[in-house]
């Protein structure tokens, strides 16, 4: 088979996919074809879409490789769409980012970095896929060990957890500037 | 006199503290425990006056606060003699807001990436419009109104000329539904809208297909999320629908003919 005719099947493979594709998952289909070919064929597709600025681009997430939208486009795909934009609050943010660096987290270790209850982020989580339980801790009450799913990785355009951004070390926190922050304690002193 | 309050909404007792601090221009390592407990407990009360929720998580940390407040008052050494020598009472806290503050910045950092459905989006399955096998999952009531709405909208607007009423009644429409199951098994929610015209035929087709949800004659489910809606005749449809529907005062149809 010629390295063109390797290169035009995995791009209809791409298109037909329904989520994320492995390597091995393309050497399964295309029998023959070493698997360097289509790593090497990826990798093209990968460069020549980035270099001509297409609307598709090839990422590789969640452990294979799958098609998205150029992120330039997001305003004129999401205007196609017309649903409503998916917003995650902060709580849903941080709670997610824990779980994240520190998994497997239970519930209480998550609350106890928080401050606050996060029953309700939970279920939010487990439901929409983000997290699992992935054991029970050894300690009493058995309680839930939670963990990421692949679904996190591509909602947040992860190879794998090794890509999370890099967690700050303890001193090179800084405070960022909180936007809007007005809390008007003088006119509470004025009654 | 009212006063316009603005106030930024805190994720818990830590994020209050950390924008106290920020506030106030001071560092976390070295947080000046008489001012930002009283600014503490002013936010507080200001939350309360306002009547926002105020969690049992801020009443906890207050007390904590006031609690290392009133070691720092303490001269040195003036401690029991088994608390460690020169250990700083913030420290515990410190940590925790550093903790803390390590993770509002990894949230942000996630925040920043290409978010699927935000910024990047990945070609949507495809509509099925078969009737496959088994395993649907059952719409909710709003989803049934949604799409209520879609039917209605899609209505010619303000048609003038349509003032004689065709009189269908709840109950001839459950009858005729009813047929149309007993021929086909199953049916497109759209489709029963196809050939309907006027808006009492809606919602008079759309009362109909409810009354015999509930006597459990027909199941309504979808296969996906936004996917086509489709009507089923139930298991025990024709006992269920004797219970409901059949009595024999039925109005004359003059659109469609029914089966008796």
């Amino acid at each position: 088979m010629e390295r063109e005719d390797v290169k035009s099947i995995v791009e209809s493979l791409l298109f037909v996919a329904d989520g994320p594709q492995t390597l091995q998952r393309f050497a399964e289909v295309l029998e023959g074809v070493d698997k360097d070919t289509i790593q090497a064929v990826l990798s093209e597709l990968q460069a020549e879409w980035e270099a001509q600025r297409r609307g598709v681009r090839l990422v590789e997430v969640g452990g294979g490789y799958q098609l998205r939208t150029a992120k330039a486009n997001a305003d004129w795909v999401k205007k196609f769409l017309g649903g409503r934009p998916a917003r995650m609050g902060r709580a849903t943010l941080e709670t997610l980012a824990i779980i994240a660096y520190r998994q497997p987290i239970t519930k209480a270790e998550i609350e106890a970095i928080r401050g606050v209850d996060v029953d309700g982020v939970i279920a939010t989580l487990l439901e929409r896929n983000l997290i699992r339980a992935v054991a029970r801790k050894d300690v009493p009450g058995r309680p839930f060990l939670y963990g990421t799913t692949p679904e996190f990785l591509q909602l947040f355009n992860l190879k794998d957890l090794t890509h999370l951004p890099t967690l700050k070390e303890m001193d090179e926190i800084s405070l960022p500037e909180i936007p809007g922050d007005i809390i008007s304690l003088e006119q509470l002193e004025e009654k | 006199m009212s006063t316009h309050v603005q106030l930024p909404i805190f994720e818990g007792p830590l994020d209050l503290l950390l924008h106290l601090i920020k506030k106030n221009e001071v560092s976390i390592t070295d947080i000046p425990i008489a001012t930002i407990t009283e600014q503490y407990l002013a936010t507080l009360e200001l939350m309360e006056t306002l009547s926002l929720d105020v969690a049992g998580e801020f009443l906890v940390m207050a007390s904590t606060l006031v609690h290392i407040k009133s070691r720092m008052l303490l001269p040195a050494g003036a401690d029991e003699p088994d608390e460690e020598e020169g250990v700083d009472p913030r420290e515990e806290l410190i940590r925790r807001l550093l903790e803390y503050q390590r993770y509002k910045d990894a949230a942000g950092e996630l925040d920043q990436r290409e978010i699927l459905t935000r910024d990047v989006f990945i070609r949507a399955a495809p509509p099925t419009e078969e009737v496959g096998p088994r395993g649907f999952r059952e719409l909710s009531v709003f989803e049934l109104l949604g799409a209520l709405k879609r039917v209605i909208d899609r209505l010619p607007k303000d048609t003038f000329h349509d003032i004689t009423l065709d009189k269908i009644t709840v109950r001839e429409k459950m009858t005729l539904l009813l047929d149309l199951l007993r021929r086909q098994n199953s049916v497109l929610f759209d489709s029963l809208f196809a050939e309907v015209k006027s808006r009492n035929e809606v919602v008079v087709t759309f009362l109909a297909m409810l009354e015999l949800v509930k006597v459990q004659a027909i199941r309504i489910f979808q296969d996906e999320m936004a996917g086509p809606i489709m009507i089923e005749a139930a298991a025990g449809m024709d006992e269920a629908a004797e219970h409901a529907v059949i009595d024999d005062d039925i109005v004359e149809n003059k659109d469609e003919p029914h089966g008796t």
